[in-house]
Formats: C-alpha cells, sequence, structure tokens
C-alpha cells in the first residue's frame, strides 16, 4: 500500500493504483484516474461507476453480466465505454478494490 | 533490481474439442476472461465441442456421471459408478449442476458466447467436425464469425505475444 496524491487529495492506492478505500473517492480523482487510462467520462461512465459503487458497498461481487443486466448499459457498451477492460477500469475508476470474479 | 521485462499475453487461441458441460466451461471462462484482459480471443469449436456451438444443444450440456472419478454426492461421499449410468442420473445430475453454476452468476452457454463476442472476442467452427456431423451453418449460434480450417485457424495464431490452449 502507499499513498499517492490523485487530483490533490492524498490517497491510499495498492500497488496496482486501486484506491485502497473507497470513501476517499471523488469525482475528481474519477476524473484523473480515467485520463491515466485514456479515458474520458460521460454521464454514462459516471452511471456505470456508481452503480458498481452501490454493489460494493452491498457487499456483492461484481460481473459485468450484472452491469450487462443493470439497464444502464449492454456489455458491449460496457465494452464501448471501458474498451480492454470493462470491469477492470471501470472498478479502478470508481475507486472500489480490483474486481475477483472470472464473469 | 529486476531489470526483467514484462511480456504481457496479447493474444489467445482456445481449442474446444469435448462437448462436456465441464470442458466447455473451461474454454467459455478462459475465452471471456481474457476478453475481458483486453487480450485479443480466438475460440475454435471442434469435434464434440461443437455441441456447444449448435443451437439445439448448447443450452443442455451434460456432464458425465460415469467414468468420471471426480463425481461426488452432494455432501461428498463418492458417487457409485452403478447409479451413473441408471436412466435420467446424468440428466438429473447435470441440470443441478447447471443450476449451481447460474447461482454463481455464470451464464448459459449462449448468453456466454454473446459476452464473448460483445467484447470482440471471435468464435469459429471447424469445416471438418461439421461436415462430418453433417452440420449447417443455420444449426449453429449466429455468435459464430465463420467456418473454417484448422490451418486457417493457425494462421490467425501469430504473434510472439500468443498462447494457443487445448481443452
Amino acid at each position: 500500500m502507499s499513498v499517492k496524491t490523485i487530483a490533490e487529495v492524498e490517497v491510499n492506492v495498492s500497488e496496482e493504483g486501486y484506491l485502497e478505500d473507497m470513501s476517499q473517492w471523488n469525482e475528481e480523482i474519477a476524473k484523473e484516474i480515467a485520463k491515466e487510462i485514456n479515458i474520458e467520462l460521460t454521464d454514462k461512465h459516471f452511471e456505470v461507476i456508481n452503480y458498481l459503487r452501490k454493489k460494493t458497498e452491498a457487499k456483492e461481487t461484481l460481473t459485468i453480466r450484472q452491469v450487462g443486466k443493470s439497464g444502464i448499459v449492454d456489455i458491449k457498451g460496457l465494452y464501448k465505454l471501458f474498451p480492454k477492460g470493462p470491469l477492470k477500469f471501470s472498478s479502478k475508476i470508481a475507486g472500489i478494490p480490483k474486481p475477483t470474479s472470472c464473469i | 533490481m529486476s531489470t526483467e521485462e514484462k511480456k504481457p499475453l496479447e493474444k489467445v487461441c482456445l481449442i474446444c474439442a469435448k462437448g462436456s458441460l465441464e470442458d466447455v466451461y473451461a474454454s467459455l471462462v478462459m475465452a471471456n476472461g481474457a476478453v475481458m484482459e483486453g487480450i485479443e480471443t480466438n475460440v475454435f469449436f471442434t469435434f464434440f465441442g461443437l455441441d456447444a456451438i449448435t443451437k439445439k444443444t448448447m443450452n443442455n450440456l451434460h456432464t458425465a456421471t460415469t467414468g468420471n472419478p471426480a463425481m461426488r454426492m452432494p455432501g461428498g461421499l463418492p458417487f457409485p459408478t452403478m447409479l451413473g449410468g441408471l436412466p435420467g442420473v446424468e440428466s438429473a445430475v447435470s441440470s443441478m449442476m447447471r443450476k449451481q453454476m447460474g447461482d454463481l452468476d455464470m451464464p448459459p452457454v449462449d448468453e456466454f458466447l454473446e459476452m464473448i463476442t460483445a467484447g470482440g472476442g471471435k468464435i469459429y467452427a471447424c469445416k471438418l467436425a461439421i461436415d462430418m456431423f453433417k452440420l449447417k451453418k443455420e444449426d449453429l449460434s449466429d455468435e459464430i464469425s465463420d467456418i473454417i480450417t484448422i490451418g486457417e485457424f493457425y494462421e490467425m495464431c501469430d504473434g510472439d505475444r500468443t498462447q494457443i490452449i487445448f481443452t
């Protein structure tokens, strides 16, 4: 674990750059992390991010299948929003731990 | 200090030649996992593996209840081979297994294939096996990109960060 300053806030991050404490997150941090992955966040991105945060707070295991059924975006759309890392990148931007699911 | 350069996988090519529930899901999980990691993914279904992409059979795959030493009763006791051979047992065990997988949010085969192609993964059927089983393109899932030969599949497996996985 290390401390990193993102969007002028000191946050604890894992070796791979995932926030360790999701309560330290804010939208500016999200934008900053997204920029590193070359993603420009839109409202749709934030809908997905907020959905993931809500599910994480409820201690549910996240899968892209769930996101696809959430009514926010289908799986194809999710890949468009977060290319090459539909769950990995979205989780990183959402300030939640690295996903542990294989689906 | 380690100077070793990391060389992440760029392409995964899977060959699924068996049609039992566990073999097909092994291929599907590995394929979907690769797509989710941003790895280019090709899957080639051949021989009995074709059951996984044939509309009529894809969502009703079985696991073997005979000749499967790892088969256990619920609770962990060994599963008697004689019992596994009785009519209907394999079907019941398989449907129970599919239900348990569903509880873990594992999708049925048709949906799993859609998830793989939604992320840009490609799915192919083997021409030789298709001819052998007398199947037609219409019999297959709409997620199939093409019916190709193994030679054509190998051509897609180029690149020095490519792995071929056979299940």
